[in-house]
Protein backbone atom coordinates (compact mmCIF):
# COMPACT_ATOMS: atom_id res chain seq x y z
CA UNK A 1 0.00 0.00 0.00
CA UNK A 2 1.00 3.70 -0.56
CA UNK A 3 2.27 5.39 2.11
CA UNK A 4 0.35 8.77 3.43
CA UNK A 5 1.87 11.78 4.58
CA UNK A 6 0.45 14.19 7.22
CA UNK A 7 -0.36 17.00 4.52
CA UNK A 8 -2.31 13.94 2.90
CA UNK A 9 -4.36 12.89 6.42
CA UNK A 10 -8.14 13.60 5.74
CA UNK A 11 -11.06 12.42 7.47
CA UNK A 12 -12.16 8.64 6.53
CA UNK A 13 -8.15 7.86 5.00
CA UNK A 14 -7.52 4.55 6.25
CA UNK A 15 -4.15 3.91 7.51
CA UNK A 16 -1.96 0.95 9.55
CA UNK A 17 -1.00 2.34 13.21
CA UNK A 18 0.66 -0.60 15.50
CA UNK A 19 -0.01 -3.11 12.88
CA UNK A 20 -4.43 -2.50 12.99
CA UNK A 21 -6.28 -1.12 10.29
CA UNK A 22 -7.40 2.13 11.44
CA UNK A 23 -10.11 5.14 10.14
CA UNK A 24 -9.15 8.80 10.54
CA UNK A 25 -12.23 10.68 12.49
CA UNK A 26 -10.48 14.11 12.90
CA UNK A 27 -6.88 15.97 11.42
CA UNK A 28 -5.92 19.19 12.59
CA UNK A 29 -2.92 21.37 12.20
CA UNK A 30 -1.20 22.39 14.96
CA UNK A 31 1.19 24.52 15.07
CA UNK A 32 2.80 27.05 17.19
CA UNK A 33 3.93 30.47 15.50
CA UNK A 34 7.92 29.74 15.55
CA UNK A 35 7.69 25.64 16.08
CA UNK A 36 7.35 22.78 14.76
CA UNK A 37 4.32 21.83 13.19
CA UNK A 38 2.21 18.66 13.65
CA UNK A 39 -0.98 16.79 13.00
CA UNK A 40 -3.77 15.75 15.66
CA UNK A 41 -5.24 12.77 14.65
CA UNK A 42 -8.36 11.43 15.95
CA UNK A 43 -8.61 7.69 14.66
CA UNK A 44 -10.87 4.36 15.39
CA UNK A 45 -8.85 0.99 15.04
CA UNK A 46 -11.75 -0.75 13.12
CA UNK A 47 -10.65 -4.13 14.86
CA UNK A 48 -11.43 -3.08 18.54
CA UNK A 49 -13.54 -0.25 17.33
CA UNK A 50 -11.46 1.80 19.82
CA UNK A 51 -11.01 5.50 19.18
CA UNK A 52 -7.45 6.55 19.90
CA UNK A 53 -5.22 10.12 19.33
CA UNK A 54 -2.17 10.35 18.06
CA UNK A 55 0.16 13.63 17.34
CA UNK A 56 2.56 13.24 14.33
CA UNK A 57 4.97 15.55 13.19
CA UNK A 58 4.36 17.33 9.75
CA UNK A 59 5.79 15.29 7.17
CA UNK A 60 5.88 11.94 8.92
CA UNK A 61 3.91 9.47 7.30
CA UNK A 62 2.03 6.40 7.44
CA UNK A 63 1.18 3.19 5.53
CA UNK A 64 -1.87 3.22 4.34
CA UNK A 65 -4.58 0.34 4.89
CA UNK A 66 -6.02 -2.04 2.29
CA UNK A 67 -9.50 -1.41 3.76
CA UNK A 68 -12.35 -0.88 1.27
CA UNK A 69 -15.94 -0.23 2.11
CA UNK A 70 -18.26 -2.38 -0.38
CA UNK A 71 -22.11 -2.75 -0.77
CA UNK A 72 -23.34 -6.27 -0.25
CA UNK A 73 -26.48 -8.23 -0.10
CA UNK A 74 -26.65 -10.46 2.81
CA UNK A 75 -27.47 -14.49 1.57
CA UNK A 76 -27.59 -17.01 4.67
CA UNK A 77 -25.60 -18.21 8.25
CA UNK A 78 -24.51 -21.29 8.21
CA UNK A 79 -24.01 -21.56 12.19
CA UNK A 80 -20.46 -19.98 12.32
CA UNK A 81 -20.32 -17.94 9.78
CA UNK A 82 -22.52 -15.03 7.87
CA UNK A 83 -22.16 -14.98 4.19
CA UNK A 84 -21.93 -12.04 2.05
CA UNK A 85 -22.02 -11.53 -2.03
CA UNK A 86 -20.58 -8.89 -4.15
CA UNK A 87 -23.81 -7.92 -6.69
CA UNK A 88 -21.60 -7.19 -9.45
CA UNK A 89 -19.32 -10.33 -9.58
CA UNK A 90 -21.52 -12.58 -7.10
CA UNK A 91 -17.99 -13.36 -4.83
CA UNK A 92 -18.98 -14.39 -2.09
CA UNK A 93 -17.36 -13.46 1.47
CA UNK A 94 -17.56 -15.27 4.75
CA UNK A 95 -17.92 -12.97 7.89
CA UNK A 96 -17.14 -14.35 11.55
CA UNK A 97 -19.29 -13.62 14.20
CA UNK A 98 -16.86 -11.01 15.75
CA UNK A 99 -16.65 -9.13 12.17
CA UNK A 100 -20.91 -9.30 12.12
CA UNK A 101 -20.82 -7.60 15.68
CA UNK A 102 -23.64 -5.37 16.19
CA UNK A 103 -25.29 -5.95 12.90
CA UNK A 104 -25.99 -9.60 13.94
CA UNK A 105 -29.41 -8.69 14.83
CA UNK A 106 -31.13 -6.62 12.54
CA UNK A 107 -29.69 -8.61 8.80
CA UNK A 108 -32.13 -10.30 7.42
CA UNK A 109 -31.41 -11.87 4.01
CA UNK A 110 -31.29 -9.85 0.94
CA UNK A 111 -30.10 -6.73 2.56
CA UNK A 112 -27.80 -4.68 1.25
CA UNK A 113 -24.90 -3.90 4.09
CA UNK A 114 -21.80 -1.84 3.98
CA UNK A 115 -19.13 -5.03 4.62
CA UNK A 116 -15.42 -3.26 5.34
CA UNK A 117 -12.78 -5.51 3.80
CA UNK A 118 -9.09 -5.41 5.20
CA UNK A 119 -6.48 -7.43 3.34
CA UNK A 120 -10.05 -9.06 1.36
CA UNK A 121 -11.81 -10.26 4.06
CA UNK A 122 -14.49 -8.97 6.19
CA UNK A 123 -13.74 -6.62 9.07
CA UNK A 124 -16.77 -5.29 10.35
CA UNK A 125 -20.66 -5.12 9.01
CA UNK A 126 -22.71 -2.15 9.09
CA UNK A 127 -26.94 -2.70 8.47
CA UNK A 128 -28.61 -0.66 6.51
CA UNK A 129 -29.65 2.67 8.60
CA UNK A 130 -33.29 1.21 8.08
CA UNK A 131 -34.78 -2.29 7.99
CA UNK A 132 -38.20 -3.48 7.80
CA UNK A 133 -38.80 -6.26 10.19
CA UNK A 134 -41.38 -8.67 11.50
CA UNK A 135 -42.44 -8.38 14.99
CA UNK A 136 -42.49 -12.41 16.84
CA UNK A 137 -43.28 -11.66 20.07
CA UNK A 138 -44.65 -9.07 22.03
CA UNK A 139 -47.60 -8.46 24.29
CA UNK A 140 -51.05 -7.99 22.64
CA UNK A 141 -51.55 -4.58 21.12
CA UNK A 142 -54.50 -2.65 22.86
CA UNK A 143 -56.49 -1.01 20.04
CA UNK A 144 -58.04 2.04 20.28
CA UNK A 145 -54.44 3.00 22.36
CA UNK A 146 -52.95 4.82 19.64
CA UNK A 147 -53.48 8.25 20.84
CA UNK A 148 -51.77 7.19 24.22
CA UNK A 149 -47.84 7.47 24.75
CA UNK A 150 -46.26 4.10 26.49
CA UNK A 151 -44.48 1.24 24.84
CA UNK A 152 -43.55 -2.40 25.45
CA UNK A 153 -41.00 -4.60 24.50
CA UNK A 154 -41.50 -6.27 20.82
CA UNK A 155 -39.37 -9.22 19.77
CA UNK A 156 -38.50 -8.57 16.22
CA UNK A 157 -37.81 -11.76 13.42
CA UNK A 158 -33.91 -11.14 14.01
CA UNK A 159 -33.95 -11.17 17.27
CA UNK A 160 -33.49 -7.77 18.40
CA UNK A 161 -35.51 -6.39 20.87
CA UNK A 162 -36.66 -2.64 20.28
CA UNK A 163 -40.00 -0.63 22.48
CA UNK A 164 -42.85 -0.13 20.27
CA UNK A 165 -46.24 1.66 20.64
CA UNK A 166 -48.84 -0.34 22.66
CA UNK A 167 -50.82 -0.66 20.01
CA UNK A 168 -48.87 -3.04 17.60
CA UNK A 169 -49.79 -7.01 17.39
CA UNK A 170 -47.29 -9.89 16.81
CA UNK A 171 -47.24 -9.94 12.88
CA UNK A 172 -46.89 -5.99 12.16
CA UNK A 173 -44.07 -5.00 9.85
CA UNK A 174 -42.53 -2.14 11.43
CA UNK A 175 -38.98 0.33 10.22
CA UNK A 176 -36.90 0.25 12.81
CA UNK A 177 -33.32 3.20 12.57
CA UNK A 178 -30.41 0.56 13.04
CA UNK A 179 -28.25 3.06 14.25
CA UNK A 180 -30.37 4.20 17.33
CA UNK A 181 -32.51 1.05 17.81
CA UNK A 182 -35.63 3.08 17.53
CA UNK A 183 -39.02 1.96 16.06
CA UNK A 184 -39.72 4.68 13.39
CA UNK A 185 -43.68 3.58 12.30
CA UNK A 186 -45.47 0.40 11.02
CA UNK A 187 -44.73 -0.41 7.43
CA UNK A 188 -48.69 -1.34 5.77
CA UNK A 189 -48.81 -4.54 4.19
CA UNK B 1 -14.14 22.96 -6.33
CA UNK B 2 -17.23 24.96 -8.23
CA UNK B 3 -19.34 25.07 -5.81
CA UNK B 4 -17.11 26.87 -3.48
CA UNK B 5 -17.52 30.36 -4.97
CA UNK B 6 -18.60 31.85 -2.16
CA UNK B 7 -16.70 33.85 0.26
CA UNK B 8 -16.32 31.92 3.64
CA UNK B 9 -16.95 35.00 5.57
CA UNK B 10 -20.52 35.53 6.32
CA UNK B 11 -22.08 38.71 4.37
CA UNK B 12 -22.49 40.18 7.74
CA UNK B 13 -18.81 39.81 9.05
CA UNK B 14 -17.53 41.30 6.28
CA UNK B 15 -18.40 44.95 7.22
CA UNK B 16 -17.28 43.88 10.91
CA UNK B 17 -13.50 42.60 9.04
CA UNK B 18 -13.43 46.80 7.28
CA UNK B 19 -14.52 48.14 10.25
CA UNK B 20 -11.26 46.03 12.78
CA UNK B 21 -9.20 47.29 10.10
CA UNK B 22 -9.85 50.74 10.24
CA UNK B 23 -10.00 50.42 14.23
CA UNK B 24 -6.78 48.89 14.23
CA UNK B 25 -5.01 51.73 11.98
CA UNK B 26 -7.02 54.71 13.73
CA UNK B 27 -5.54 52.96 17.02
CA UNK B 28 -1.84 53.65 15.88
CA UNK B 29 -2.63 56.80 14.65
CA UNK B 30 -4.18 58.23 17.60
CA UNK B 31 -0.40 57.21 19.52
CA UNK B 32 1.59 58.44 16.62
CA UNK B 33 2.68 55.36 15.32
CA UNK B 34 3.27 55.32 11.37
CA UNK B 35 1.74 52.86 8.83
CA UNK B 36 4.42 51.45 6.44
CA UNK B 37 3.73 49.45 3.58
CA UNK B 38 6.69 47.14 2.94
CA UNK B 39 7.40 44.46 0.24
CA UNK B 40 5.26 41.03 0.31
CA UNK B 41 7.57 39.89 -2.77
CA UNK B 42 11.34 40.07 -1.75
CA UNK B 43 14.68 38.20 -3.28
CA UNK B 44 15.69 36.61 0.38
CA UNK B 45 13.56 35.48 3.63
CA UNK B 46 13.67 33.85 6.62
CA UNK B 47 15.54 31.33 7.70
CA UNK B 48 13.47 30.25 10.29
CA UNK B 49 13.83 26.55 10.64
CA UNK B 50 10.11 25.76 11.17
CA UNK B 51 8.41 28.85 9.22
CA UNK B 52 8.58 27.80 4.62
CA UNK B 53 8.41 30.46 2.60
CA UNK B 54 6.49 30.36 -0.85
CA UNK B 55 9.01 31.04 -3.91
CA UNK B 56 7.81 32.20 -6.85
CA UNK B 57 10.02 33.64 -9.68
CA UNK B 58 10.72 37.47 -11.05
CA UNK B 59 11.79 38.00 -13.99
CA UNK B 60 13.79 34.92 -14.00
CA UNK B 61 14.83 35.25 -10.42
CA UNK B 62 13.81 34.01 -7.66
CA UNK B 63 11.77 35.82 -5.26
CA UNK B 64 10.17 34.70 -2.21
CA UNK B 65 6.68 36.09 -0.65
CA UNK B 66 7.00 37.19 2.79
CA UNK B 67 6.62 35.50 6.04
CA UNK B 68 6.00 38.65 8.08
CA UNK B 69 7.16 42.62 7.68
CA UNK B 70 10.03 41.97 10.19
CA UNK B 71 13.30 42.59 8.17
CA UNK B 72 11.66 45.28 5.79
CA UNK B 73 10.35 46.86 9.21
CA UNK B 74 13.93 46.75 10.95
CA UNK B 75 15.79 48.15 8.01
CA UNK B 76 13.41 51.12 8.21
CA UNK B 77 13.64 51.14 12.56
CA UNK B 78 17.86 51.72 11.42
CA UNK B 79 17.50 54.01 9.09
CA UNK B 80 15.72 56.25 11.81
CA UNK B 81 11.74 55.76 10.93
CA UNK B 82 10.88 55.61 14.49
CA UNK B 83 7.57 53.93 15.93
CA UNK B 84 5.77 52.43 13.23
CA UNK B 85 3.18 49.34 12.56
CA UNK B 86 2.25 47.26 9.34
CA UNK B 87 -1.03 45.93 8.82
CA UNK B 88 -0.88 43.26 5.86
CA UNK B 89 -0.51 40.31 4.34
CA UNK B 90 1.88 37.53 4.87
CA UNK B 91 2.64 34.05 3.73
CA UNK B 92 3.71 30.69 4.91
CA UNK B 93 4.05 27.14 3.05
CA UNK B 94 2.88 24.31 4.21
CA UNK B 95 0.39 26.24 6.86
CA UNK B 96 -3.47 25.34 6.30
CA UNK B 97 -6.38 24.08 8.80
CA UNK B 98 -8.60 25.52 10.99
CA UNK B 99 -6.52 27.90 12.60
CA UNK B 100 -4.22 28.80 9.24
CA UNK B 101 -4.28 29.51 6.03
CA UNK B 102 -1.23 30.14 3.29
CA UNK B 103 -1.68 33.57 3.26
CA UNK B 104 -2.97 35.52 6.58
CA UNK B 105 -3.33 39.13 7.93
CA UNK B 106 -0.72 40.35 10.24
CA UNK B 107 -0.32 43.61 12.12
CA UNK B 108 3.45 43.64 13.50
CA UNK B 109 4.35 46.98 14.90
CA UNK B 110 7.50 48.40 16.51
CA UNK B 111 7.87 50.56 19.45
CA UNK B 112 11.37 52.85 20.09
CA UNK B 113 12.84 52.63 23.62
CA UNK B 114 9.94 50.20 24.54
CA UNK B 115 10.43 46.80 27.02
CA UNK B 116 8.57 43.81 26.04
CA UNK B 117 5.91 44.47 28.88
CA UNK B 118 5.48 47.76 28.44
CA UNK B 119 4.28 46.17 24.77
CA UNK B 120 2.65 43.68 26.45
CA UNK B 121 0.27 46.91 27.82
CA UNK B 122 -0.55 48.21 24.88
CA UNK B 123 -1.31 44.87 23.02
CA UNK B 124 -3.80 44.51 25.88
CA UNK B 125 -5.22 48.08 25.65
CA UNK B 126 -5.71 47.17 21.68
CA UNK B 127 -7.62 43.93 22.72
CA UNK B 128 -9.46 45.59 25.17
CA UNK B 129 -10.77 48.22 23.07
CA UNK B 130 -11.62 45.82 20.08
CA UNK B 131 -13.29 43.41 22.38
CA UNK B 132 -15.51 46.20 23.41
CA UNK B 133 -16.24 45.40 26.74
CA UNK B 134 -18.35 47.30 28.33
CA UNK B 135 -17.22 49.76 31.25
CA UNK B 136 -18.65 46.99 34.10
CA UNK B 137 -17.32 44.05 32.70
CA UNK B 138 -13.07 44.31 31.86
CA UNK B 139 -11.37 41.98 29.69
CA UNK B 140 -9.42 39.48 31.77
CA UNK B 141 -5.94 40.12 31.33
CA UNK B 142 -3.36 37.35 33.03
CA UNK B 143 0.57 37.71 33.08
CA UNK B 144 2.47 34.41 33.15
CA UNK B 145 6.14 33.64 32.61
CA UNK B 146 6.65 31.09 30.69
CA UNK B 147 8.54 29.24 33.70
CA UNK B 148 5.78 29.14 36.06
CA UNK B 149 3.02 28.57 33.71
CA UNK B 150 4.51 25.38 31.92
CA UNK B 151 5.60 23.93 35.78
CA UNK B 152 1.77 24.16 36.84
CA UNK B 153 0.49 22.66 34.36
CA UNK B 154 3.35 19.45 33.78
CA UNK B 155 4.84 19.89 37.30
CA UNK B 156 8.86 19.95 35.95
CA UNK B 157 10.65 23.52 35.29
CA UNK B 158 11.05 23.81 31.21
CA UNK B 159 14.87 25.87 31.27
CA UNK B 160 16.17 23.22 33.79
CA UNK B 161 14.74 19.90 32.89
CA UNK B 162 16.46 17.16 31.03
CA UNK B 163 16.10 16.93 27.65
CA UNK B 164 15.86 12.72 27.84
CA UNK B 165 13.25 14.02 30.63
CA UNK B 166 11.04 16.28 28.36
CA UNK B 167 11.21 13.43 25.10
CA UNK B 168 9.67 11.12 27.18
CA UNK B 169 6.68 13.73 27.96
CA UNK B 170 6.86 14.10 24.87
CA UNK B 171 6.26 10.67 23.87
CA UNK B 172 3.40 10.11 26.17
CA UNK B 173 1.24 12.82 24.98
CA UNK B 174 1.56 12.26 21.03
CA UNK B 175 3.80 9.08 19.33
CA UNK B 176 6.96 7.16 19.65
CA UNK B 177 8.18 9.88 16.89
CA UNK B 178 9.31 12.28 18.96
CA UNK B 179 11.56 10.40 20.83
CA UNK B 180 14.44 12.19 19.31
CA UNK B 181 12.69 15.95 19.03
CA UNK B 182 15.12 19.02 19.93
CA UNK B 183 14.47 20.58 23.32
CA UNK B 184 12.44 23.08 21.32
CA UNK B 185 10.33 20.91 19.49
CA UNK B 186 9.46 19.06 22.60
CA UNK B 187 8.55 22.27 24.31
CA UNK B 188 6.03 23.15 21.38
CA UNK B 189 4.72 20.17 21.64
CA UNK B 190 3.57 19.65 25.39
CA UNK B 191 2.85 23.83 25.68
CA UNK B 192 0.27 23.17 22.58
CA UNK B 193 -0.92 20.22 23.93
CA UNK B 194 -1.24 20.61 27.48
CA UNK B 195 -0.75 24.05 28.79
CA UNK B 196 -2.55 25.84 25.91
CA UNK B 197 -5.94 24.34 26.79
CA UNK B 198 -5.42 25.20 30.25
CA UNK B 199 -4.75 28.80 30.17
CA UNK B 200 -7.44 31.18 31.48
CA UNK B 201 -10.37 32.72 29.65
CA UNK B 202 -9.38 36.36 28.28
CA UNK B 203 -5.86 37.22 26.83
CA UNK B 204 -2.91 35.92 28.42
CA UNK B 205 0.49 36.97 28.16
CA UNK B 206 3.35 34.56 28.17
CA UNK B 207 6.53 35.90 28.89
CA UNK B 208 10.14 34.87 29.10
CA UNK B 209 10.68 32.09 26.68
CA UNK B 210 13.10 29.52 26.61
CA UNK B 211 16.23 30.45 25.88
CA UNK B 212 16.16 28.11 23.18
CA UNK B 213 12.88 29.93 21.49
CA UNK B 214 14.56 33.15 21.67
CA UNK B 215 14.44 33.55 17.41
CA UNK B 216 15.07 37.35 17.37
CA UNK B 217 14.85 37.77 21.19
CA UNK B 218 17.00 39.25 23.75
CA UNK B 219 18.14 37.08 26.23
CA UNK B 220 17.78 37.87 29.86
CA UNK B 221 18.52 36.15 33.52
CA UNK B 222 14.91 35.19 34.68
CA UNK B 223 14.56 35.89 38.41
CA UNK B 224 15.84 32.55 39.60
CA UNK B 225 18.63 33.31 37.50
CA UNK B 226 18.43 31.37 34.47
CA UNK B 227 18.82 32.32 30.77
CA UNK B 228 16.05 33.05 28.96
CA UNK B 229 14.41 35.07 26.34
CA UNK B 230 12.90 38.15 26.16
CA UNK B 231 10.20 36.56 23.77
CA UNK B 232 6.53 36.80 24.48
CA UNK B 233 3.35 35.08 22.81
CA UNK B 234 -0.38 36.41 23.74
CA UNK B 235 -3.19 33.94 23.55
CA UNK B 236 -6.64 35.00 23.13
CA UNK B 237 -9.21 32.99 24.99
CA UNK B 238 -6.58 29.43 24.54
CA UNK B 239 -5.79 30.31 20.53
CA UNK B 240 -1.98 31.97 19.84
CA UNK B 241 -2.53 35.40 18.81
CA UNK B 242 0.74 37.12 19.03
CA UNK B 243 4.80 37.27 19.38
CA UNK B 244 7.08 39.68 20.51
CA UNK B 245 10.37 40.51 21.44
CA UNK B 246 12.65 42.85 23.14
CA UNK B 247 14.31 42.90 20.12
CA UNK B 248 18.41 41.99 19.13
CA UNK B 249 20.24 44.71 18.64
CA UNK B 250 23.45 43.23 18.61
CA UNK B 251 24.71 42.18 14.89
CA UNK B 252 27.29 39.73 15.57
CA UNK B 253 25.02 37.34 18.34
CA UNK B 254 22.21 37.92 15.23
CA UNK B 255 24.64 36.77 13.08
CA UNK B 256 25.56 33.66 14.80
CA UNK B 257 21.61 32.45 15.39
CA UNK B 258 21.00 32.89 11.89
CA UNK B 259 23.72 30.68 10.89
CA UNK B 260 23.04 27.97 12.70
CA UNK B 261 19.57 27.71 11.52
CA UNK B 262 21.03 27.82 7.92
CA UNK B 263 23.24 24.61 9.26
CA UNK B 264 19.80 23.19 10.90
CA UNK B 265 18.40 23.35 7.60
CA UNK B 266 20.44 21.80 5.66
CA UNK B 267 20.89 19.10 8.27
CA UNK B 268 17.26 18.74 8.25
CA UNK B 269 16.93 18.44 4.59
CA UNK B 270 15.23 21.84 4.36
CA UNK B 271 15.42 23.93 1.77
CA UNK B 272 18.19 26.30 2.09
CA UNK B 273 17.82 29.75 2.66
CA UNK B 274 20.59 32.35 2.38
CA UNK B 275 20.87 35.14 5.25
CA UNK B 276 19.51 38.28 4.27
CA UNK B 277 22.59 40.41 3.89
CA UNK B 278 21.03 43.45 4.04
CA UNK B 279 18.84 42.84 7.58
CA UNK B 280 22.73 41.76 8.97
CA UNK B 281 24.01 45.16 7.20
CA UNK B 282 20.80 47.47 8.69
CA UNK B 283 21.59 45.87 12.47
CA UNK B 284 25.66 46.52 11.52
CA UNK B 285 24.56 50.24 11.22
CA UNK B 286 22.47 50.02 14.22
CA UNK B 287 19.17 49.25 14.93
CA UNK B 288 17.80 50.89 17.99
CA UNK B 289 17.15 49.41 21.09
CA UNK B 290 12.72 48.27 20.72
CA UNK B 291 10.25 45.97 21.13
CA UNK B 292 8.19 44.54 18.43
CA UNK B 293 5.14 42.47 18.23
CA UNK B 294 3.23 40.63 15.58
CA UNK B 295 -0.62 39.44 15.95
CA UNK B 296 -2.85 37.09 13.09
CA UNK B 297 -5.74 39.46 12.27
CA UNK B 298 -7.91 36.57 11.26
CA UNK B 299 -7.31 35.06 14.37
CA UNK B 300 -8.28 37.84 16.34
CA UNK B 301 -11.27 37.92 14.56
CA UNK B 302 -11.89 34.43 15.08
CA UNK B 303 -11.94 35.64 18.79
CA UNK B 304 -13.95 38.74 18.25
CA UNK B 305 -16.80 36.57 16.43
CA UNK B 306 -16.91 33.67 17.78
CA UNK B 307 -15.96 31.48 14.83
CA UNK B 308 -14.13 28.14 14.75
CA UNK B 309 -12.36 28.72 11.37
CA UNK B 310 -9.62 30.73 9.83
CA UNK B 311 -12.00 30.45 6.52
CA UNK B 312 -15.22 31.83 8.05
CA UNK B 313 -13.29 35.47 8.86
CA UNK B 314 -11.65 35.66 5.45
CA UNK B 315 -13.30 36.06 2.28
CA UNK B 316 -11.36 33.36 0.32
CA UNK B 317 -9.16 31.24 1.95
CA UNK B 318 -6.95 28.97 0.30
CA UNK B 319 -9.64 26.25 -0.25
CA UNK B 320 -11.67 28.62 -2.10
CA UNK B 321 -9.14 30.51 -4.30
Amino acid sequence: MANYSTNEFRSGLKLMLDGDPCSILENEFVKPGKGQAFSRVKLRNLKSGRVLEKTFKSGESLEGADVIDMDMQYLYEDGDFWYFMEPDTFEQHQASEQAVGEALKWLREQDVCVVTLYNGAPLSVVPPNHVELEIVETDPGLRGDTAQGGSKPAKLVTGAVVKVPLFLDQGDVIKVDTRTGEYQGRVKE
Amino acid sequence: MADHWQPGIDPSSVRYRSELLQSLRSFFQQRQVIEVDVPVLARSTVTDINIESINSVVSGNSGYLQTSPEYFMKRLLAAGSGDIFCLGKAFRDAESGRRHNPEFTLLEWYRCGWDEHQLMAEVAELISQLANVGADSQLAVTKLSYGECFKSVLGVDPHSVELAVLQKMAVDVSSESWAQESRANCLDLLFSLSVEPQLPNGLVFIYDYPACQAALAQLHLNVQGQSVSRRFEAFFNSMELANGYMELTDAAQQRQRLEKEVEQRSAQNKPAVVIDEKLMAALDSGLPPCAGVALGVDRLLMQLLGTDSIDQVMAFSWQRC
